[in-house]
């Protein structure tokens, strides 16, 4: 199955304007910044996580801890992936005890990523709260899961994908809407 | 009257393979020669061109489990068995429940091949009363009830002293001492060949040694005794080293092979097939090319199949918890076709010589094992040509434990006649 | 597709690439048994059946921890005293353990081979926890990650394998993975028990331990099963202990920081002195707490995913 680009949606400016606003927001709303800690969920959610908390590091001079979360062993629909997906390693090296947690990912879509990882994280400890920060809402959610904070509303049909690529995976930053073109 | 035309006769006994046509009057042959004219409507005409035909097979080591183990075979389904994969006559061994040590026995499985009225049943009967090793049957008896010869098949004659007595006894009645070749202790409950495979596979080896021992101590008390010794199931190339040794002194030691010990190796255990595990246990692949090297210097006298039968469920679990043995007696014939003589690693003579010539000399069949006039009519039909694939699902045996299952194989026997009564007929009308 | 295996049957059956999925794999379990919920809901209502003919204490703890923290029910059945007294066949046994719809068994059996005969009619996954003188893959992949937490890599190292090889199957699916990620093994023991046949499985035999451990980086001892003696496989255990017990004085020969392993139980002072058993190079107990990441890591890799036609 091939991939059709539709559209770029997001460039490198883009995404930092975006992330900028964003860890603005995180900054209003978390008075306490030393009980913030940022876990990313793999893969891209690391990465953003990471670029939060330099943003967050530049404009406070704290220095956020960020943990890698690996949700594989939560999912919910593990026993109909047609193979394994290869578990990685979840490196936290700090407790999430009381603190306020800010989890991230690159697209919210169905809400399913986000209830494993929090299924996950209630595994490791308990949080004081969780927040949740994604880069792109593409709605169609089918969970009651909704985010504390987002870089861009993008509606877009079920049969279309949103790829997120990251400098630090992929060598750069952009949003692509993509559409499998079927030959049948 | 029976009048076999233009087939292709085999007969090693008299150094025949020609055209010839074969007629058969009350049992016997009456005469042998090229184009038998005879205008009687009521002989009946086989028409045997492109096939050949040979002297009745002969196995000389078969187990038929009746009396004891009817669920395993029985006399009338190995007889059966037998006549489909060309056999005449075969030759059956005393480890039955109970064990052919006694007349009554001997005399049963004589009553129940009659009944059957197949092939020819020959009991064999045992050396030592209940196969235990300890005291000599009654011999004399036995032979006067109709045993061919002896043996503990099954188990050695562990007692060099008992079975030194035997040779000795047996003198007098001038019959045959078959052993089979094992030391127990060596072999120490051994469920494979002992080698690299075993070592892999973690299941507990039987040394080539384990037989060598027992065929050099046959050897030397039959050079001794001055008496005959037939070794059963000969499996290693130390064996055949040990038998070439006899010949040369002209010893009378005379040696069997079977077709899987021809034709596989322990290699194929690989996936732990409890259909392969049999006694003596499939050797490495220089012992079965020693082997098959032995079939054609004439080391080895006599091919047998050692129709070991056992149930479905016997073999169905684990390998150590199997039963020993492999069925042979439907799929001899058409193995030894395909992979001996279709690739010209024997003569079809050869292979006569051994599955009938020989066995019945051995044996001290006089009117077997060849197709003189006044013979007995045992004869086998051969259709070289005839590609099958083995089955198990159309055996007569009431056992299926045939690792040649399977097989795509060329050349089978298409009719069987026994005493000038055809019990097995494939030809198309 | 990255581990296309219905069954764990040997180390034979894996690819090297698959033994570091396996091991990469169990890096993340590892990291989940140090939690402090140790627990993991992948495995949710799937259930494994520990079908152990031979006793067991540790083998069987360890798969039934590593079903646990998975989530999947797991229920034990030791079948020394049940049913095959009774006369009931093998596959009787599990035909009527499946028909209460279980999703995998862990078999332990007395036989070489019974798993490859149960995987042949049986529609659960089968895992292989120790197959008679065979094969006990479970162990040799806990032994390898060890190794590889300590030395990082295979390829060059030089494994010392000391005792009862031809009775071992813990041995031989150590030689067979070791052989296959490119160390060098070599065997060690009295001939008796270490035959020139293991020179097939490409490994090297030497029956002196000073010159076989000579610049070792490991020393796997194995478990000496004192009845053998009675089979005259060796003549006294003083004998046995003079020759092949690995003291201090020898494990000097060996590279400074080489690692002595053990698959348990130890007979202290017979295998090894009790000294080295509990020095700094003895890795014996994490080989233990490995065992149950790697246990975790095959559940996972067997029961995940859709149920798949696999190559075996």
């Amino acid at each position: 199955m091939e991939e059709k680009i539709k559209a770029k949606v997001m460039d490198a400016r883009k995404i930092k304007r975006a992330m900028e606003r964003m860890s603005t927001e995180i900054l209003e709303r978390n008075r306490e910044l030393k009980n913030l800690v940022i876990v990313g969920i793999r893969t891209r959610g690391i990465y953003l996580g990471k670029r939060i908390a330099q943003l967050i590091a530049q404009a406070e001079k704290v220095k956020i801890p960020v943990g890698v979360l690996d949700i594989t062993l939560y999912r919910d629909d593990f026993l109909e992936l047609e193979a394994q997906h290869m578990v990685q390693k979840t490196e936290i090296d700090f407790s999430i005890d009381n603190k306020d947690v800010l989890l991230v990912d690159d697209v919210l879509f169905t809400g399913r990523t986000i209830r494993a990882a929090m299924d996950s994280l209630f595994d490791l400890g308990r949080a004081r709260t969780i927040q949740l920060l994604v880069l792109i809402d593409r709605g169609h959610r089918e969970l009651p899961i909704r985010a504390d904070y987002v870089g861009k509303f993008l509606p877009t049909s079920k049969r279309e994908r949103v790829q997120v690529h990251l400098e630090e995976v992929d060598g750069v930053d952009e949003v692509l809407i993509t559409e499998p073109t079927e030959i049948e | 009257m029976l009048l076999i035309k233009n087939g292709r006769v085999i007969d090693p006994a008299a150094g025949i393979d020609e055209t010839l046509d074969i007629l058969i009057k009350d049992g016997q042959i009456a005469e042998i020669k090229a184009k038998i004219t005879i205008d009687s409507a009521k002989t009946k005409v086989i028409d045997a061109s492109r096939l050949i035909v040979t002297p009745g097979l002969i196995d000389m080591h078969v187990h038929l489990r009746e009396p004891g183990f009817e669920y395993k075979e029985t006399i009338a389904s190995g007889a059966r068995a037998a006549a489909r994969g060309g056999f005449t006559t075969i030759a059956c061994m005393p480890n039955t429940n109970p064990v052919n040590d006694n007349r009554g026995v001997t005399e049963f499985i004589m009553g129940q091949a009659k009944k059957a009225n197949q092939v020819n049943v020959l009991p064999i009967a045992a050396i030592s009363r209940g196969s235990q090793g300890k005291e000599l049957t009654d011999m004399a008896d036995l032979k006067e009830a109709g045993a061919i010869a002896f043996s503990d098949d099954g188990q050695p004659v562990s007692s060099s002293l008992l079975f030194r007595r035997a040779l000795e006894y047996s003198k007098m009645l001038s019959t045959l001492i078959i052993d089979h070749c094992e030391d127990l202790e060596l072999a120490a409950n051994g469920v494979m060949h002992e080698g690299q495979w075993s070592v892999k596979l973690g299941l507990k080896g039987i040394p080539s040694t384990a037989e060598e021992i027992m065929v050099a101590r046959d050897i030397l008390l039959a050079r001794l005794t001055g008496s005959r010794v037939h070794l059963a199931h000969i499996s290693c190339r130390g064996s055949l080293e040990l038998i070439r040794w006899a010949k040369e002194n002209n010893l009378p030691v005379t040696a069997e092979v079977t077709p899987h010990h021809l034709l596989l190796t322990d290699q194929m255990i690989a996936d732990y097939d409890p259909n392969l595990k049999v006694n003596p246990p499939l050797r490495s692949k220089e012992d079965r090319q020693a082997l098959v090297q032995a079939l054609q210097d004439g080391t080895i006298d006599v091919i047998a199949t050692d129709h070991a039968p056992h149930a479905p469920d016997e073999k169905d679990t684990e390998f150590d918890a199997a039963p020993f043995g492999i069925i042979g007696l439907e799929s001899a014939l058409p193995v030894l076709l395909d992979r001996l003589v279709q690739k010209k690693i024997i003569t079809f003579s050869r292979l006569i010589e051994l599955l009938s010539t020989n066995p019945a000399r051995i044996l001290g069949l006089k009117n077997k094992g060849h197709l003189r006039v006044g013979a007995d009519a045992d004869l086998t039909l051969i259709q070289p040509q005839k590609k099958q694939t083995i089955d198990i699902n159309f055996f007569a045996s009431k056992s299926k434990n045939c690792p040649f299952n399977g097989w795509v194989v060329k050349g089978m026997a298409i009719m069987t006649i026994v005493g000038g009564r055809i019990i097995f007929n494939a030809l198309k009308k | 597709m990255i581990f296309n295996h219905k069954h764990l049957l040997g180390i034979n059956q894996l690819t090297p690439e698959e033994i570091m999925t396996i091991l990469d794999t169990a890096e993340s379990f590892l990291e989940v048994s140090r939690r402090e919920i140790k627990k993991v809901p992948t495995l949710r209502g799937r259930t494994i059946v520990n079908l152990f003919f031979e006793p067991s204490t540790r083998t069987r703890s360890s798969f039934e921890l590593a079903a646990k923290r998975l989530s999947a029910d797991i229920l034990n059945f030791n079948l020394l005293a049940s049913s095959v007294v009774k006369g009931e066949s093998l596959k009787d046994t599990i035909l009527n353990l499946e028909a209460m719809n279980i999703d995998a068994l862990i078999v332990r059996h007395s036989a070489s081979g019974a798993p490859h005969f149960i995987s042949s009619f049986c529609k659960s996954h089968v895992i292989n926890a120790g197959d008679g003188t065979h094969e006990h893959p479970t162990q040799a992949l806990l032994d390898a990650f060890t190794l590889r937490q300590e030395k990082k890599h295979f390829s060059g190292l030089k494994i010392v394998i000391v005792g009862d090889l031809l009775h071992s199957r813990v041995a031989r699916s150590n030689i067979i993975l070791l052989r296959k990620l490119g160390a060098k093994v070599v065997g060690c023991g009295p001939p008796s028990l270490v035959p020139p046949e293991f020179k097939s499985l490409g490994m090297e035999i030497n029956y002196n331990l000073d010159e076989a451990v000579e610049r070792a980086d490991a020393i796997m001892m194995l478990r000496l099963q004192l009845e053998r003696q009675k089979k005259n496989f060796f003549p006294s255990l003083r004998e046995y202990i003079t020759h092949f017990s690995l003291t201090p004085q020898r494990f000097k020969r060996a590279k400074k920081e080489a690692i002595i392993m053990h698959p348990g139980p130890i007979n202290r002072c017979v295998e090894l002195s009790a000294d080295l058993a509990d020095s700094v190079h003895s890795v014996i107990l994490k080989q233990v707490e490995n065992g149950v990441a790697v246990r975790m890591a095959i559940l996972y890799l067997l029961l995940g995913g859709k149920d798949r036609d696999a190559t075996d």
